[in-house]
């Protein structure tokens, strides 16, 4: 099993942001997050509760988009924020910004009353943020995307939520942000973005390069892990057979 | 106020929005909706509320319960307790004296809805796996316009189906419309799902002024039932 590519080490690093988590429900949004959060569910966290993105939570863990052969709950749109409020899932996100405080925008780029690009909308990013423990997926870190200060603040960072008071930072948790690059989080000085690893073949000057602020890089920078041969038999034969990651991270 | 979709889009290409109040407006397997994105960008819908959607859901169970407000987490520390100005919070009188979002009564004049069955008077079923908000919606609004795939006999609303998708109670419905294909080009599950073909031309078509115009040319210039013959001739065209 060589020639292991990016897009597998980052899936096994966002399975591994969803290995401690117990019985709770992984919430991905996007290929990649779908692809780790499965495959978390085959490996480390056999307790995940996993839907079809939709509306059903899915007992067996099938294939990408696949139809499940086993469903074992119901989950439509309104009952995600019961679940939301409970706090009992981890969600990742996309983000078009992450600062260096860790906020996120999904919003709009610019002024907000008259923006220069309109994105998704806030989404239930406010609400994830306060209530359950939030990642991110970043397909291409650069320093478009991390910016000192995002636009518009989606998701709550850390810093944010305890300037809020405690309703906001009780259950403010930003766990892992995964890129094409490296593993971050938010333990850094003041709530601050952290380097935990970088990808093999990356160094962390190229993070660096690539993140337009000042990223906290603490001594025990590690590389990521590479996928067993377990895990990458689960992604390339049984969860993402058309290679759909290839079209997120395509080095 | 809206889950926006297309139905967003329209109505501000249109200039029909004084005020809207939205978590997102998406065309789902297309992520952006290039009306909406124009109108935010040119700046021509006057009045903006871009909410949480947890806030969004909240505020409709407001309405529904005759509310001015609930209290929640989502919104605290966002930009949108920023660029809503209006909204404010709430302390707890119990326990530690915790700060909520008191989310605003979302009180609408009227709601329009699409389900897969109705009879006459108002009894409305969903037939997919998702019932969405539609009787949130219903209890939001002074006026409630059901469209539905088929209208039937009260007795047909539960011969095939459960009687926990009856969704929505004729003591909430003000008029029914027997609108077959109604929700095109989005999804009504299990009676068709979303019209991917026409949406992507729909996506490129607005995001283009010359082609734009010709759409709206081709399908929205007549009735509906012109435009359900556009829609025909047009799947037949891509198949």
């Amino acid at each position: 099993m060589n020639d292991i590519t990016r897009a597998e080490v980052c899936a096994t690093a966002v399975a591994d942001a969803f290995k401690d988590d117990g019985e709770i429900f992984g919430s991905p949004m996007g290929i990649m997050p779908m692809l780790g959060v499965r495959l978390a569910k085959l490996t480390s966290n056999p307790d995940l509760v996993i839907s079809d993105g939709e509306s059903l939570f899915l007992a067996g863990v099938p294939p990408l988009f696949a139809k499940a052969e086993v469903v074992e709950g119901w989950i439509p749109f309104r009952r995600v924020f019961d679940v939301v409020a409970h706090g009992r899932r981890h969600v990742m996100m996309g983000a078009t910004q992450i600062d260096r405080h860790g906020n996120q925008n999904i919003s709009a780029i610019g002024d907000f009353a008259r923006p220069k690009r309109q994105l998704l909308g806030s989404r239930g990013a406010p609400g994830n943020t306060v209530n359950n423990r939030t990642s991110y997926w970043v397909p291409r870190h650069s320093p478009r995307v991390f910016v000192e200060r995002v636009d518009v603040v989606t998701g709550v960072g850390p810093r944010l939520a305890k300037e809020a008071g405690p309703a906001a930072s009780t259950y403010n948790d930003i766990h892992r942000i995964v890129t094409d690059l490296a593993v971050l989080d938010v333990g850094g000085p003041d709530d601050t973005v952290r380097l935990l690893s970088t990808h093999p073949g990356v160094s962390v000057e190229e993070v660096r390069a690539a993140t337009g602020f000042e990223v906290h890089v603490p001594t025990d920078v590690t590389t990521t892990r590479e996928p067993t041969p377990g895990e990458l038999m689960l992604i390339r034969e049984v969860l993402d057979p058309r290679g759909l990651r290839t079209k997120e991270v395509s080095t | 106020m809206s889950w926006g979709g297309a139905d967003v889009g329209l109505l501000a290409d249109a200039g029909k929005i004084k005020r809207l109040v939205y978590a997102f407006v998406s065309l789902d397997s297309i992520p952006l909706e290039p009306l909406f994105a124009r109108a935010r960008q040119d700046a021509t819908i006057p009045e903006v509320c871009e909410w949480d959607e947890g806030m969004f859901f909240t505020g409709l169970k407001a309405a529904s319960e005759r509310l001015p407000f609930l209290p929640m987490r989502a919104g605290l520390g966002s930009d949108v307790l920023v660029n809503n100005p209006d909204i404010t919070t709430i302390t707890s009188p119990y326990g530690d004296g915790e700060t909520f979002v008191a989310v605003p009564a979302l009180k609408l004049d009227a709601a329009l809805v699409h389900l897969n069955r109705a009879d006459a008077h108002g009894n409305a079923t969903y037939l997919g796996p998702d019932p969405y908000f539609d009787d949130l919606f219903a209890m939001a609004a002074d006026e409630v316009y059901v469209s539905c795939e088929q209208v039937v006999d009260t007795a047909g609303l539960t011969l095939d189906t459960p009687v926990q998708r009856l969704l929505l109670s004729r003591m909430l419905v003000t008029g029914v419309v027997e609108t077959p294909n109604g929700a095109h080009f989005t999804t009504c599950t299990p009676d068709y799902e979303r019209d991917e073909k026409f949406q992507r031309h729909y996506a490129t078509s607005a995001a283009d002024p010359e082609a734009w115009s010709a759409f709206k040319q081709r399908f929205l210039s007549g009735n509906e039932a012109a435009y359900q013959a556009a829609v025909a001739a047009f799947a037949e065209e891509q198949a």
